[in-house]
This record gives C-alpha cells, structure tokens and sequence, in this order.
C-alpha cells in the first residue's frame, strides 16, 4: 500500500463539514428571523415578539409549523423530479462553503487544524460550478409541478441566473487578474498584508453585488418568484417542508453569498488595521478574532441584503434583461481591460 | 383648463440626465430614508400586555344598573325598545310581589331582558331614553363567541354586580359614566 490514510485528518474533516453545516443551517434559520424583524423596523412595525423574549423562538416555530402541514404532490407532476427539486436547490446552497475559509489555523490536539474545508487551488471556479448548479434545483421543482406559472418563474430563474453569470464571471476575472490566485485562502492572506481588493476593483465589487443579488433571487431581482403576477413562481405546488427547503435554501445562499463577498473584497477574517503576524503567539485566540470579523462582514452583507430589499421595488422583466445584458456585461468588459490596461502600465 | 387647486404640480417630461440614469444615487437615497426609519418610534401598542384608553364617550357593551342597595332600577317600561333602531332589546315585565323590596327599586320590573349583540349597534339611544338609569353602555366590548345564540344577552349577562356584595366589581363595571348621567 502506497496510500497512507491519515484518519485524523479525516475526523477532523468530517467534524469541520458537520461544524460548517450546521452553522449554516442555524443562521439561514436566524436569518428568516432577522429578516423579519429589520422589515419590520424599516416599516416602523414591531414584527414577531410572541415565541420566546423578542420572538427569537419564532424560527422554531416557524419550522414546525412547515413538518406539520400536508406535504401535497399534485397528480399530474413527475413525482420523483418534483421531490428532488428542493433537495438539490438545497444541497447546492450548502456544498458552497466548502471552499470558503472561515478562519485562520486553530492549534488542537498538537495538529494545526486549518478552518477551511478544501483548500482547493480553483477555489472560486467551484463556487461558480455549484452556484450554477443551483438554477437546476428551481429548473426542476418549476417543470415537475406541471403549473404554468412555475414554470414561467423556472424559466425567468434560469434565464436570469445565467445573464447575470456572465457579468459575475467576467468582474470576478479583473480580480483574478489583480490577485493572481484561484484559492479563497491565498487571497485572504493577500488582504491581510496589503490592502482589501474593494479598494483595487470597486467598479468590480459594484457589478458582483449586483449580480450576487441576481444570483440569490433577492429583491430587486425576485422575479422567480414574483408574488403579485406569479403567485409563487417556481414554489407555487410546494408545500410542508419541501417548500421550506426551498425557502431556506435562499437564506443558505444569501449568507454564502455574504461570506464569499467578505472573503473576495473584504478581507475575509482579516481584522482592519490590526497586524496578525504580530501577535502569531495569541494562538487560537487569533483564529477566534478573525472567525468573529468574518461573521461581522457577512451579517452586514446579510443586512445589506434585506435593506435592499425593503427599499427598492422589483424589476420589470425587460429591465432586467437589458440591466444585464446591456449595462452589466459592458461595464464588467470595460473593467476588465482597465484593469489589464493599469496591470500592464504599474508593472511596466 | 382651470386647476382645482394649486397644489398641481406639472409631470417633468425631460428625458434623464446620465447622473439619473445610474439611478444608484436614487437607490442610496431611498436606503438612507429606509435607515433612518430604523430610529422611530413604532406606533403600535402591544394589545394583550398594553391597552389604548379608551374615550370618555365610547359606547360599549350595555350593563343593567342597580342602586346603591343593590336594588334593580329597570321597571321594564320598554322605553329603551322602543328607542332601538336595532330592534334589538325584548323584555317581558312582571309585577313585584310583597317580599321582593330588595330586589326590585319599584313595583313593576324586567322578569325578562334581553339584547341581540348581534343587532345591537351600540348607538347609545336607550341609554338616552331611559328614564330610570337603568341602562349604560359601558367602557367594554362584547367579546367573540363561537356560536349566533351565544350573542342574546339576557339579564345575567347584563346585570351590574351587587354593589354591597362585590363592591369592587360594581365600581369596576360601573367606570365613570354610570351616575354622572343625572347631570344632564
């Protein structure tokens, strides 16, 4: 036997998926919450205070009360298409922050145990992958429940995921171009002894916003599930939990989503101006601090998310399209060769 | 054409400026005013724990009133029916037999009362045609039920406490109105 297998690695693996999952599982939770609550106190409401001091059992609640409806599969829908939908919207959402470093090294058990998943070298093409991965998980749940208006809300979220690919990818290039990695943890460690990225591509950090709320099916772009002319859009026959996942799944890829933001253009776990090679002997402290100013950055990002959207009303169809297509795409071009054009005249 | 008002403002038809055309600054706009929404004061009160005070002429559910010793003051003289828009009230009277002198104020009185909260508007006339003070609309509501028949108030339902008996539940179904009216 030439492979070795290191099984404390592999335990410390499985405990980190186990850690990182739930984690997320328990702010997408807290997240209905919270955007229940900042809706309300942007609307000058109160909003859920019944479950619990301040309403903070009302997820829990809210949770049982999806197990305990009726779970109908309409008679006419492909059965087996209409129960994978939600599970691969879901699983797509999670299979995002495997690749996303959520801390520097902490010291355990003698092993230093790096608070990243996989720290693979193509890091942000996987995100990429999987997120387009995720319009399949919406495509399948629309066509499989045989209602056209699912289906309408299908096509206007694959349609929309993919226009908004494009410009992401291409403003994501101008910072390949400037960082020169593909790994998430390179980048952060960039961050940490230079200056964030926000600072070098902000033109680039204004599109991936953007496209990042496209790509959450967050308002202004919620038209998937556009209530008032779609009913429910792509979730319309959905019912009990399997609605719940895909509405879950949504708060899952909005804190992705934050988290990736935070990591590419705000310096992931790096504290601002505070020297972290200066103070290597605090040990797992440091870790701590930096997992503490990651989660910061990405509950502003979450709140940024919700403000958003309960300030600005959504998007016509034809808006969108021409936001995308013909606004985006053109200044993620332009951006990329000034970026190249100021790449090659610094470093002449 | 001749404005109503001057209040008329002309629809700007001018084509965007680019400034406008990026409308971020206009989103920023409208995410500062939504912020700043952050630091008032929501108006809503929490109902179960909070109650808003209710006005010092709020009609609601009516109570049959009592004199000081306890004593009925309705003598069923159908004045309060009459009144009614509703039609609402029925009563049937009966005559005071010798021994019921701490029952009843006077000779004559309701042996059968009843009001169709379901009818009742709650507009205050029979409180205004009682000559006896019999009948006041108090500072409660009439709370929901499951069933039609639930809603025929009958003499149980309406009676004010005994006054000598629970003192504090007749000052408290009492409030301020009961008693006053004299005045006018």
């Amino acid at each position: 036997m030439f492979l070795t297998i290191d099984l404390a690695l592999i335990i410390e693996k499985l405990v980190l998926i186990i850690v990182v999952v739930m984690a997320s599982l328990v702010i997408a939770m807290y997240t209905t919450f919270a955007e229940r609550k900042v809706a309300a106190i942007l609307q000058d409401r109160r909003g859920p205070n019944r479950a619990g001091p301040f309403g903070i059992l009302q997820p829990l609640a809210d949770g049982l009360k999806l197990f305990f409806k009726e779970e109908i599969i309409p008679a006419f829908s492909s059965k087996a298409l209409f129960v994978l939908g939600p599970g691969l919207a879901m699983l797509t959402a999670i299979m995002t922050s495997a690749v996303i470093p959520w801390g520097d090294k902490v010291h355990f058990f003698g092993r230093d145990i790096s608070l990243q998943i996989a720290d693979i070298n193509i890091g942000i093409l996987y995100i990429f992958g999987v997120v387009s991965l995720g319009v399949y998980g919406i495509m399948i749940g629309a066509w499989a429940s045989n209602n056209k208006f699912s289906l309408i809300g299908g096509l206007r979220a694959a349609s929309q995921i993919i226009s908004y690919e494009l410009a992401m990818g291409i403003s994501l290039i101008a910072l390949l171009m400037v960082t020169g990695t593909l790994s998430l943890k390179e980048m952060v460690e960039q961050q940490q002894h230079g200056y964030w990225n926000i600072v070098k591509q902000p033109l680039g950090f204004l599109i991936f916003i953007i496209c990042a709320f496209a790509e959450c099916n967050r308002t202004p772009f919620d038209l998937p599930e556009a209530e008032n002319e779609l009913i429910g859009g792509y979730h319309t026959e959905y019912s009990s939990m399997k609605l719940g996942f895909y509405l879950f799944s949504e708060y899952i890829n909005m804190f992705i989503s934050s988290a990736v933001m935070a990591t590419l253009f705000f310096g992931g776990y790096d504290v601002p101006f505070f020297n972290e090679a200066a103070h290597a002997d605090w040990g797992n402290w440091l870790a701590l601090i930096g997992i503490v100013a990651l989660m910061a950055k990405v509950i502003f990002f979450i709140f940024l998310f919700m403000w958003v959207r309960w300030t600005i009303p959504r998007f016509r169809y034809d808006q969108l399209m021409h936001l995308g297509w013909r606004i985006l795409i053109p200044l993620a071009l332009f951006n990329m060769l000034a970026t190249g054009g100021a790449i090659l005249f610094f470093n002449k | 054409m001749q404005a109503l008002t001057n209040r008329v403002k002309e629809v700007s038809r001018k084509p965007m400026s680019l400034w406008e055309r990026m409308y971020l600054p206009a989103v920023f706009k409208g995410m500062v005013i939504t912020f700043s929404h952050i630091f008032k004061k929501t108006p809503t009160i929490n109902y179960p724990e909070k109650k808003r005070p209710f006005s010092p002429v709020f009609r609601g559910l009516q109570i049959l009133n009592r004199d000081e010793e306890g004593r009925e003051n309705c003598t069923a003289c159908g004045l309060c029916a009459v009144a009614c828009p509703a039609e609402a009230i029925t009563m049937e009277a009966a005559e005071r037999q010798p021994g019921e002198e701490h029952l009843y104020r006077e000779e004559k009185y309701a042996a059968r009362y009843e009001i169709n909260m379901l009818r009742c508007i709650f507009c205050g006339l029979c409180e205004d045609a009682c000559p006896k003070d019999a009948i006041y609309l108090s500072e409660t509501f009439t709370p929901a039920d499951y069933q039609r028949k639930q809603f025929i108030y009958n003499k149980k339902d309406l009676l004010i406490p005994h006054p000598k008996e629970e003192p504090e539940a007749y000052k408290k179904a009492l409030g301020n109105r009961a008693g006053n009216k004299t005045a006018n």
